[in-house]
């Protein structure tokens, strides 16, 4: 345990270090503080509805924007030590593969949680002081529920990254692999789903399946429980709502999101101690 | 107790047979010189010593503990010090970091690693960022690390490769100190002349096989190799008569005019020095035993020659 929170401490520094944690922090208040703004001024009046467009409209920006940020941050975990010649004497310490990654992992984690807690915190703040104070129980429980989800999904990519990172051989070959897999996910997968469903017009075999084929795409989970979160209405707009509808409910999805968040990093758990160094 | 003993130990990463049943003893506190050209499985060895690699069959016990596949137990690890063949280090952080960051996960106090900064020379830079510090200033907090928490066996793989001479020789300084601690080092080489004077046995790795392992002298014993006699004089007027006479004591090798070397065998030196000092115009003599290399290239010869003939 020990060794892990020393790993997981050297992590963060390195976060403040290399100033991630502060550029990450302001990109997202950036946005967040924008969105907000921005949604509570076009919509002219505040409350429920413009809460419901900002975070859908949140949502939707860092579904693009985590994934890529993840794979990023945690890319080079493994392969960057292991091209440096650092990983060999790293594991020579009283530290196990497993404390090692685990360490990394969650004070990677941390770091994206941080700037993500700030970032959004912020936006938090603005919509409650442009409510003037009312609905405050309402707003956190959004913003809540938007920054666990948020976790959630950077630690899917975040574990993707290190699966690829365990397997690596190069710094850059990781990179590229890292890029491929933020393109499939956040761009691929879903127009692919679209193109089968306008393909065969939407059979009635493919209205129960493809709900749950949503499942195996944590941008799509992490963008359904934001959106659902606000009521069938809020959701129907877009493609993933109207097909989810009625299938699953934002809570379940949620579960999901967890599984996306935890499944991934122990692949790589998994793969690392079995590999030769 | 042995520091670290192998018992047939062979190692395969997929074609290459990179350890070839090694049987390896070393008491504790012994310095041991393991020595290699490059792909020999030096660095092999040293991995499944540490722990970070399984064998493909045999056991390895480390400081009286077997080792188990894919184990790396706290109270084994934080025993044993490891300098790497190539020593980068994190080149964003400071050499206090760097040390910071492995001592705690030696669980060693602030004092100490403060201290051996210092030993190691680095005290005035501590607070540079690594990636300004020159090669030997690297191998130096490389060092700084494998000592941290006083361990009882260190290993270092080919740890003076790149320095230059002063910095090398500040580093046998330190190897010094710590033979006096009694502590077991393992220290990898292909610089041959640099380990002899500095070890008190020698195992010497050949295509992943052990070939020659003990003190200098039994080694040299063992296998007879003999030492050369260098002549100098004005040997033209003297002619083919000290050729005769040198021919007596063993072969003869005529560089030019004033030089003449003889090999000897051990036995036979004192005898031969003895009677070589009698040539009239000579004007020096010395006696070079074995060097390393010589015993190297020997036993690479032999084993090459064996491999031939089976
Ligand atoms: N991870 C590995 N995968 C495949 N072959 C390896 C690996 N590590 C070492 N080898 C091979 O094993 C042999 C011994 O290598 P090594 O122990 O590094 O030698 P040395 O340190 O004496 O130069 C070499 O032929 C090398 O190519
Ligand atoms: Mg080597």
């Amino acid at each position: 345990m020990r060794s892990v929170a020393i790993v997981v401490y050297s992590q963060l520094m390195n976060g403040f270090r290399n100033r991630w944690i502060l550029g990450l922090t302001i990109l997202f208040a950036l946005f967040a503080v924008g969105i907000a703004y921005a949604g509570g001024a076009t919509s002219g009046h505040i409350g429920y509805t413009s809460l419901a467009t900002t975070i859908t409209s949140q949502a939707s920006l860092v579904a693009f924007l985590i994934p890529l940020i993840a794979l990023l941050l945690g890319y080079d975990a493994v392969v960057g030590e292991r091209e440096q010649g650092t990983l060999l004497l790293l594991l020579s310490y009283p530290l196990s593969r497993g404390q090692m990654l685990i360490g990394k992992f969650l004070g990677h984690l941390l770091i994206l949680f941080i700037a993500i807690l700030v970032g959004f915190g912020l936006a938090a703040g603005l919509s409650s002081w442009q409510a003037g104070g009312s609905d405050l129980g309402r707003i956190f429980v959004a913003y809540g529920i938007f920054i666990l989800s948020a976790s959630l999904f950077g630690a899917a990519f975040l574990g993707l990254a290190y699966i690829v990172s365990v397997r690596a051989v190069e710094r850059t070959r990781a990179a590229g692999m890292a890029l491929l897999i933020w393109f499939f996910f956040v761009v691929v997968f879903d127009l692919a789903l679209l193109a089968v469903l306008v393909g065969t017009g939407g059979n009635p075999a493919e209205r129960v399946i493809i709900p749950y084929v949503l499942l195996l795409n944590p941008v799509d989970v992490f963008r359904l429980v934001n959106l659902l979160r606000f009521g069938h209405g809020a959701g129907a707009m877009t493609l993933s709502g109207a097909v989810m509808h009625g299938a699953l409910g934002w809570l379940s999805l949620l579960g999901i999101l967890f599984l996306w968040g935890i499944i991934p990093v122990s692949l790589a758990i998994w793969r690392f101690r079995r590999s030769e160094i | 107790m042995a520091g670290v003993e192998l018992i047939d130990v062979h190692k395969k990463f997929a074609e290459t047979l990179a350890l070839d049943n090694i049987n390896l003893s070393i008491p504790e506190g012994l310095v041991l010189g393991l020595i290699g050209h490059n792909g020999a499985g030096k660095s092999t060895l040293f991995k499944l010593v540490l722990g970070l690699i399984a064998p493909t069959s045999g056991s390895i016990r480390v400081l009286g503990q077997v080792r188990e596949p894919g184990r790396t137990p706290y109270e084994l690890q934080v025993q044993i010090g490891y300098l790497p063949e190539v020593v980068v280090l994190y080149g964003q952080l400071t050499g206090r970091e760097v040390m910071d960051y492995f001592g705690r996960l030696k669980g060693t106090s602030r004092g100490q690693r403060k201290q051996l900064l210092e030993k190691v020379g680095l005290g005035p830079v501590a607070n540079k960022k690594v990636k300004t510090y020159s090669r030997g200033m690297r191998q130096r907090l490389g060092l700084a690390q494998a000592l941290l928490g006083n361990p009882r066996l260190l290993v270092m793989d080919e740890p003076t490769t790149g320095l230059d001479p002063i910095a090398a020789e500040e580093f046998y300084d330190i190897i010094d100190t710590l033979r006096s601690e009694d502590v077991t080092i393992i220290w990898s080489s292909h610089v041959l002349s640099e380990i002899e004077s500095r070890v008190d046995e020698v195992a010497v790795l050949l295509q992943g096989r052990l070939i020659a392992t003990g003190t200098m002298d039994q080694i040299r014993q063992r296998i007879g190799l003999p030492v050369t006699i260098r002549l100098s004089g004005r040997f033209e007027s003297v002619g083919e008569q000290v050729k005769a006479e040198c021919a007596r004591y063993g072969d003869v090798d005529v560089k030019d005019a004033d030089h003449i070397e003889i090999r000897v065998a051990d036995a036979k030196k004192i005898k031969a020095v003895a009677a070589l000092a009698g040539i009239p115009s000579l004007t020096d003599i010395q006696v070079e035993p074995p060097s390393l290399e010589a015993l190297y290239d020997h036993i690479v010869s032999e084993q090459n020659r064996s491999d031939r003939d089976a």
